[in-house]
């Protein structure tokens, strides 16, 4: 086990970077990283959609994400490896397929946790906030939003971690991510495949088990500052 | 051309059976796994404790596709030649993928056990050794029955989980609804009448789940007692 880590620790690492592409464990962090970024601003456009009073915003945002979350993310993936190109007309790269299936899927599932924050805050504040005259969208601005999504940041840190372990999706549309790069080890070692995906889950379990307790250290430690002042 | 001709429904159809065959016999083994485990973590003893905490952490923090591709690829290599061959033989892909999910599922169904285990006040337990009962039979007869009616409806939603993941057997070759659909497009590019099918046909399994599950909520609430 040591010897094909200490043989391929690279591959898997960074995938053949200098003199290729750049994969392994880096860009599985860097996917997993853009599709929390990118899905955020999406995310807060489906959850203010879906909490508007106007039935022309909330019955569109509410079925749009019913169907992502009743389909899995592989059918989404293929789905977006066969549309896209349809769609513009331009061959894509699988690191952008997989990207934006990837957006779409978290934007629907971050959408429900920032709901269920929003929906969290009671009526009364809104109410008072407005009887105050204080406008619609600066309300959700000002009043809402801001409590809403500090109260749901631990759900939204479990989203990234689950995110980093979707990447490994990548693998069936051949995106060099981590998965990808240790089948590739596998296929040169070819006799150990046992040690190479114990090898595989080991790093993802190192990697997903600390960021855990780590963003639940923060969180924990921004709470008891917050309640401190 | 948004329609598909009846024969390409039916291999949609074989997809969809497969998948749901996959979806129940993983289902039976993460439910049996992880009910075994919720009662050896419920006995409190260190290191049976201990066991458990890293079953489910293991299975929590590595991705389930990672967890079946080591089912398929690296644990034949430690059975017997002979049931090895006899395993490839009698469809290896599908048996190793239910064995992955299964017991992948497993540690997510523990800890919905465990927190349905847990609304159940000590002092029931208590009573019921003090007039004789065993661990076990305390554990049988008045705790697990009370604590899995607490937890049918995250059950519910564990179970829609696992059907979906279930297409993640194709990626070691088992014909399911996803491998179909993208065979299928591959031959035919009616890729809009392909992928709406096959989301119907998932919307119609997650849709099933949900009802069955809400008839078995139904079924075994408890009359007169205390709602969950």
């Amino acid at each position: 086990m040591l010897e094909i880590l200490q043989e391929y620790w690279l591959t898997l690492l960074i995938g053949q970077y200098p003199h290729g592409p750049l994969g392994g464990l880096a860009l599985t962090l860097i996917l997993a990283v853009f599709g929390l970024v990118l899905s955020l601003p999406l995310a807060l456009i489906i959850t203010l959609a879906r909490v508007s009073p106007y039935k022309v915003f909330s019955l569109p945002s509410t079925a749009l994400v019913q169907v992502v979350r009743g389909i899995p993310l592989l059918m989404l993936i293929f789905g977006a490896y066969f549309v896209i190109p349809k769609l513009t007309g331009q061959v894509v790269s699988g690191f952008v397929t997989l990207l934006g299936a990837l957006v779409i899927y978290e934007s629907a599932y971050l959408s429900e946790v920032m709901r269920a924050g929003v929906e969290a805050i009671p009526k009364g504040q809104i109410e008072a906030s407005r009887s105050l005259g204080v406008g619609y969208w600066q309300t959700m601005r000002k009043v809402i939003l801001p409590q809403a999504l500090f109260n749901v940041l631990p759900s939204m840190t479990n989203q990234f971690i689950s995110t980093i372990k979707e990447t490994s999706l990548g693998y069936i549309i051949s995106v060099n991510e981590l998965t990808f790069a240790a089948n590739q080890v596998n296929n040169l070692v070819l006799t150990k495949p046992l040690q190479v995906f114990g090898i595989l889950a080991i790093i993802y379990f190192i990697v997903c088990f600390t960021l855990t307790r780590g963003l639940l250290w923060v969180d924990f430690r921004v709470r008891k500052a917050r309640a401190m002042v | 051309m948004f329609l598909l001709e009846p024969e390409q429904w039916l291999r949609l159809l074989d997809g969809m059976w497969v998948t749901l065959q996959l979806f129940a016999v993983s289902w039976l083994i993460a439910f049996t796994v992880a009910l075994t485990l919720t009662v050896i973590r419920a006995t409190n003893v260190a290191p049976a404790r201990w066991f458990v905490d890293a079953y489910v952490e293991y299975h929590r923090n590595v991705p389930l596709l990672v967890q079946i591709l080591f089912w398929y690829f690296g644990m034949p290599e430690l059975l017997p030649e002979g049931f090895r061959g006899w395993l490839y033989q009698h469809n290896a892909e599908l048996s190793l993928a239910a064995i992955g999910l299964g017991l992948g599922s497993a540690s997510y169904v523990s800890e919905d056990m465990r927190s349905g285990l847990r609304a159940i006040p000590m002092t029931q337990f208590e009573a019921s050794r003090a007039l004789g009962a065993s661990y076990l039979q305390s554990m049988r007869h008045i705790i697990v029955p009370q604590a899995l009616r607490l937890a049918i409806p995250p059950l519910v939603s564990r179970a829609l989980l696992l059907f979906k993941n279930t297409s993640l057997a194709m990626a070691i070759g088992v014909a399911d609804l996803t491998y179909q659909t993208r065979e299928l497009e591959n031959e035919t590019y009616r890729t809009f009448a392909t992928f709406g099918a096959a989301t119907i046909l998932y919307l119609l399994g997650s849709f099933l789940i949900m009802f069955l599950g809400s008839r078995i909520y139904r079924h075994y609430q408890l009359k007169g007692g205390a709602r969950a």
